[in-house]
């Protein structure tokens, strides 16, 4: 193992790290929160210190890494840079403990939008800046932020773009990752800054629209107010759900428009798929919810908005969910698994994995009818090789496990199996509000609790490997 | 500039490590899917399952885009088609990899004309070319020649009882008044670029350019052995070796080739006829190596298919021979193995193309000012040897070469001026129409101006 590679990438991350923060410093600075701003100055301090630490005393004899390499350099990375995040927090004491600091700061990278804040309205603007900076970074990635901005000197970085990027295969958009990365980030960016512009048109204040756009960008879904988007105008509304949406298109979607290839885009059965379910879920949704509006542009509106808010893994609401009937939330369950699509910022299983598994079982059905039969996968016209189904379906049994697991830790608190249960999958897809107990906010739990909640965001968004692989002895014992 | 090379074989890879690491955009399409696979792994391209003749699989790839297109499948055919096919759809440039014996250079016209194809090459011939030097001077390792023949650029290997070791390369040339330069020393797995108070010693590799016409002279002087070779032993009639033995029947020369399979070897026989003797037989077989005389002959080649055949094959001639062993192999693993085994005349046929496509594609990058002809890869690939043609627009001429901002690492060697061949002396200058020789060592330059201040 490359471990010497491995730090001294880390060392960049916590540099550009240190870059990243100068944003919220600003931000601080705007509002004369004096005391933020140093907090998060001493932060970005610490994280560039470290950073010059690792890379001035660790040099790589050789840059060769490998898939395994690719895999702890990301879960280390992340893990890092939410320790950084969630230093301006409890040093400010606006969140004093450092577990709950954690919580909200990891919340924020792996775009999940939990929070253990009854009131954001309380924190200082710098602070809540940067919990939806967090999201806006941790939604392309920051690692492949760094492939993006940082000279490369090695061929294998492919390693790093794929254990971070969400989906069963990573398709590269142009040949070098580097500059897969950086149309990536352009296109990011540029939506990004159009949903800004298109929220201050609505009337929305600059702050506001900012931390929204950098909230919906990531599909996170911190929002500064505890009632989330309820009081925004029915115009902005529209807008975040239709964009929540647009952030759960596979972006290499949004390349092929971007060259010229319309054709080739909207024929994606990726796109289709996503786009089929989440008009399906907005009819049933609206029928059920008819009864509480008995008005059809408000029943559209919240239906359209919370379909779009969950199966993109955002988990803004308009509405008190909680208050729905079953059939309207099990819906919602049924899409928080499913999530966006694959190359998104959106978590989840993901549309291209939840079409393979099906597939699979279709194929399993029929070889019980015609036992020799050969059949081979494929999807969008391309044949999907067995190592990828395999994969999937491993994937998704490891995907299970860990819930459930979460679950069971998460009982430990006595609260309903209700919350329990919704809570870990709503925090392992990384969408947000769960339902029963957790439907707005995470106070109801244990220190011991959040912690795994932790672990259970930090699993999902990296698609579990790296931090399976990053914590495993197995990784570290064998020579 | 954004490259697709179709087909990775032994060629398509070797191209693809080289180019990689001048930071090209490159697409891979290959028929095989493990390859497609394996090459996602390792390198930092996109690489994409298909039939590189199918319109399909080219359309799928910007191919207005493209700047240029490589064919290095197997097949001569389907080279020549795709490569027509990626030319009609927008590539700029495209390479076709042709290589039956019965393409011959007046074929090559023909359809570069007909076909719209920007270069063809068939390396086996190219490979035959390069031993055929490399044997007309038997001490070097390496041998390289710059445009018609004016500089050659060889590797040799110092020995203890060597007259230039333990003398300064400034007192040497006082010593030796030749037209030479002793541009790199590859000492310890490192390269040098040695100024005037380096000091040589034994089991340095040197890299020494001097003109063709006075190379032989010059190696005399400096004490390397020179023999002129008469008989040659070829193991493997592979193409390499008939286009080989051609060029050595011209000299005049007696060519030997031991093929195992008989009916290559009566069709190698059919294509030779002169005075190349081809013997059916095992060429690893010891009796039947020493029946043709492997003690004997001043050169003896191992070209079979097989990389181990060669290098074991080659050990065992290098125990009873003294002359020249030259060893055909692949892999770069072994090719190390073979070095440390003694065999000091190790090669690989894909290397060698490999050169000549790289530098074709610099060329492409190459400014107003200057253009690059050739372009070899020298002291195992650490360090480079460039030939540039001068152009009208060149800004610095007639200002001597210690007063150009040469860059780091990197010397002029050589200049030609009208056929004559000039090693130059820092008060010589450069001027326009010149081709000169850049030696570098490691660094990528594509022009004039990555190697010299121009302001």
């Amino acid at each position: 193992m490359n471990y010497k590679m491995i730090f001294n990438t880390l060392g960049k991350v916590l540099k550009i790290e240190s870059m990243l923060l100068v944003l919220p410093i600003i931000a601080s600075l705007c509002y004369q929160e004096w005391n933020i701003c140093l907090f998060i100055g001493l932060s970005a301090i610490i994280s560039l210190i470290l950073g010059f630490l690792l890379t001035l005393t660790i040099k790589p004899k050789t840059t060769t890494i490998y898939a395994k390499e690719g895999f702890i350099t990301v879960a280390f990375s992340w893990i890092a840079v939410s320790i950084i995040s969630a230093l301006p927090f409890t040093l400010s004491g606006e969140i004093p403990s450092f577990i709950d600091a954690l919580f909200e700061t990891v919340s924020g990278f792996t775009t999940t939008g939990a929070t253990i804040l009854t009131h954001p309205e309380n924190l200082s603007r710098g602070l809540l800046f940067l919990r939806s900076f967090n999201h806006f970074i941790g939604g392309m990635g920051i690692l492949v932020f760094v492939m993006a901005i940082i000279p490369q000197s090695n061929d294998k970085t492919i390693h790093v773009l794929r254990a971070e990027m969400p989906g069963p295969v990573v398709d590269k958009i142009v040949p070098r990752s580097k500059n897969t990365a950086k149309i990536l980030y352009i296109i990011y960016i540029g939506m990004t800054a159009l949903l800004t512009i298109l929220l201050l048109c609505g009337g929305m204040n600059l702050f506001d629209s900012i931390t929204h756009a950098f909230a919906t960008a990531g599909t996170g879904g911190f929002s500064n107010y505890s009632t989330s988007i309820a009081n925004e105008s029915a115009y902005i509304q529209w807008v975040i759900a239709i964009f929540m949406f647009l952030y759960g298109v596979n972006f290499n979607i949004y390349f092929l428009i971007l060259i010229g290839k319309f054709k080739n885009a909207i024929k994606s059965k990726e796109l289709l798929t996503y786009f089929l379910i989440t008009i399906v879920s907005i009819i049933i949704i609206a029928l059920n919810i008819y009864p509480l509006f008995n008005n059809l542009h408000d029943t559209i509106r919240h239906s359209a908005f919370q379909v779009s808010s969950i199966i993109s893994t955002t988990g803004f609401t308009t509405q008190n969910i909680n208050e729905w009937n079953s059939f309207a939330k099990f819906t919602l369950l049924i899409l928080m698994f499913i999530g966006g699509c694959a190359s998104s910022t959106a978590g989840g299983l993901k549309v291209f994995r939840v079409s393979i598994l099906f597939k699979r079982i279709s194929y399993e059905l029929k070889r019980l009818i015609h036992p020799n039969t050969v059949e081979v996968m494929t999807f969008d016209g391309k044949k999907i090789d067995e190592q990828t189904v395999n994969g999937v379906t491993s994937y998704f049994a490891l995907y299970i496990a860990f819930i459930l697991l979460a679950t069971l830790l998460l009982s430990v608190d006595g609260l309903s199996i209700e919350t329990n249960i919704t809570s870990a999958i709503s925090c392992f897809n990384n969408i947000g509000p769960a339902f029963g107990s957790s439907a707005t906010d995470y106070t109801c739990y244990s220190g011991f609790s959040k912690i795994i909640l932790t672990f259970a965001m930090l699993f999902g968004r990296l698609e579990i490997y790296p931090l399976l692989l990053a914590l495993s002895p197995y990784t570290w014992l064998k020579k | 500039m954004n490259i697709i090379i179709a087909g990775a074989g032994k060629i398509g890879i070797a191209l693809l490590d080289r180019l990689i690491k001048e930071q090209h955009n490159i697409t891979v399409i290959d028929l095989n899917e493990d390859t497609v696979n394996a090459i996602n792994n390792s390198y930092d391209v996109i690489s994409i399952k298909g039939n590189s003749t199918s319109f399909e699989t080219l359309s799928s790839v910007n191919m207005d885009k493209v700047d240029v297109f490589i064919a290095t499948t197997n097949l001569d055919e389907v080279n020549l088609l795709s490569c027509f096919m990626a030319q009609t759809l927008g590539a700029k440039h495209t390479v076709a990899r042709v290589r039956d014996e019965e393409h011959n250079i007046n074929n090559f016209e023909v359809l570069r004309n007909k076909l719209g194809i920007s270069m063809i090459i068939n390396p086996e011939l190219y490979t035959a070319k390069y031993l055929y030097n490399l044997i007309k001077l038997p001490s070097a390792m390496k041998v390289e020649t710059f445009s018609s023949r004016s500089f050659e650029m060889v590797e040799l290997l110092i020995k203890e009882d060597s007259p230039i070791i333990n003398v300064p390369l400034f007192e040497l040339r006082k010593k030796f008044p030749y037209n030479f330069l002793i541009c790199t020393v590859l000492r310890n797995g490192e390269v040098v670029i040695p100024d005037g108070y380096f000091v040589l010693e034994p089991g340095d590799k040197i890299g020494l350019l001097s003109p063709f016409s006075e190379m032989l002279k010059i190696l005399k002087a400096l004490g390397f052995e020179q023999k002129a070779i008469k008989d040659v032993l070829i193991v493997g009639a592979s193409k390499i070796a008939v286009y080989l033995s051609q060029l050595l029947q011209n000299d005049k020369q007696s060519v030997t080739i031991i093929e195992k399979d008989e009916k290559r070897a009566k069709e190698v026989s059919g294509m030779l006829y002169g005075s190349a003797d081809v013997i059916f037989g095992n060429g690893t077989g010891q009796d039947l190596l020493l029946e043709h005389d492997v003690k004997g002959v001043d050169a003896f080649l191992t070209l079979t298919g097989k990389d181990e055949e060669n290098i074991l094959t080659s050990v065992y001639a290098k125990k009873h021979n003294a002359g020249k062993i030259i060893t055909k192999v692949n892999k770069e693993e072994l090719a190390k193995i073979a070095e440390s085994l003694g065999l000091d005349c190790v090669f690989a046929p894909k290397n060698v193309v490999a050169n000549i496509i790289v530098s074709y594609v610099r060329a492409l990058q190459g400014s107003v000012e200057s253009k690059i002809e050739t372009l070899y890869s020298i002291m195992n690939g650490k360090a480079e040897a460039l030939e540039f043609a001068i152009n009208d627009n060149f800004k610095e001429s007639n200002v001597p070469i210690k007063d150009l901002k040469i860059a780091k690492d990197m010397i002029i060697g050589g200049i030609i001026r009208n056929n004559k061949c000039i090693i130059p002396h820092g008060n010589d200058v450069i001027l326009a129409n010149d081709k000169i020789i850049v030696i570098t060592k490691g660094q990528k330059i594509n022009d004039l101006s990555d190697f010299i201040d121009l302001k």
